[in-house]
């Protein structure tokens, strides 16, 4: 019998996963990897909050998509920022990030 | 305990694994590649509740689609050879006690409440197949109506965003 609190653990572990990669990694792509798994561990919470407390209703199957397609913008855009970035600096790493303007 | 559990445990000790890895490992490549695998986990879980167009709504854009993003960027910027460099054991250790106090907070707090004991729906479903499964077509019509749970709205919201992020990526990332 799969408890609730089982799955929402699986999706707490994964969000403080992201945290620590967050705070420790050095590259920026790999900072943008720990967020899309904190944004996939809050996906995995409305669809089981979905799931399990309301049957009834599917908003949170609608939230999810919707965080599932503002996600993509968002690492699209990211990226792109990226590139540039390593185009001015040869270099993505957060420490060389120090001016913001040429 | 019945397939569904055991499906979910394995399904749950590979997320929790490959998330761990991702955030541990040295090569960024493989960064990119465990994260592969939690996005593909976690819609293995969407499809073990039984929300299967979600499920595959994340194995294409997740999966499909930013991953395949990343992969290239990656090879585009820093490349293989350059590995991540180990940060200072002050912050790794600074990082650890963060993200576990916060992990101890949340869990508690989430174990605390109490949630009633619930089936999945998609159990639910074996039994009665016609109650609380979502169909295409209610998505469908729930997308595109401004009713009583219509999202046509945020639908709107969502590709006009889409919009700007294609040109905001053009004008981003263009050479100059």
């Amino acid at each position: 019998m799969i408890s609730i609190d089982f799955i929402l653990l699986v999706s707490t572990l994964m969000m403080f996963a992201g945290v620590y990669g967050f705070l420790t990694r050095k590259s920026t792509l790999a900072i943008l990897l720990s967020i899309e798994l904190m944004l996939n561990a809050a996906n995995i919470n409305f669809a089981v909050f979905n799931n399990l407390l309301f049957p009834d209703g599917h908003e949170g199957v609608f939230f999810a998509i919707f965080a599932i397609a503002i996600a993509a913008a968002e690492s699209a855009i990211a990226i792109a920022i990226m590139i540039n970035i390593y185009r001015q600096l040869q270099n993505i790493s957060v420490d060389k990030l120090t001016k913001m303007k040429w | 305990m019945n397939a569904q559990d055991i499906m979910f445990v394995i399904l749950a000790v590979f997320i929790v694994c490959s998330a761990f890895a991702t955030v541990i490992s040295r090569s960024i490549v493989r960064a990119a590649t465990y994260l592969l695998f939690v996005l593909l986990g976690t819609a293995g879980l969407y499809f073990l509740m039984g929300y299967t167009f979600l499920g595959s709504v994340q194995t294409m854009v997740y999966a499909g689609g930013v991953i395949v993003l990343y992969v290239f960027s990656i090879l585009l910027t820093s490349g293989q050879q350059e590995e991540l460099r180990s940060t200072s054991l002050k912050k790794t250790v600074m990082g650890l006690v963060i993200a576990l106090v916060g992990f101890g907070v949340f869990y508690s707090v989430l174990w605390m409440y109490g949630f009633p004991v619930q089936e999945f729906a998609a159990s639910r479903f074996l039994n009665s197949p016609d109650e609380n499964v979502i169909t295409m077509q209610t998505i469908g019509e729930n997308m595109l109506s401004t009713g009583k749970n219509g999202y046509l709205l945020p639908f709107e919201a969502v590709s006009v965003l889409l919009l700007a992020c294609i040109v905001a990526g053009i004008v981003i990332a263009r050479k100059r």
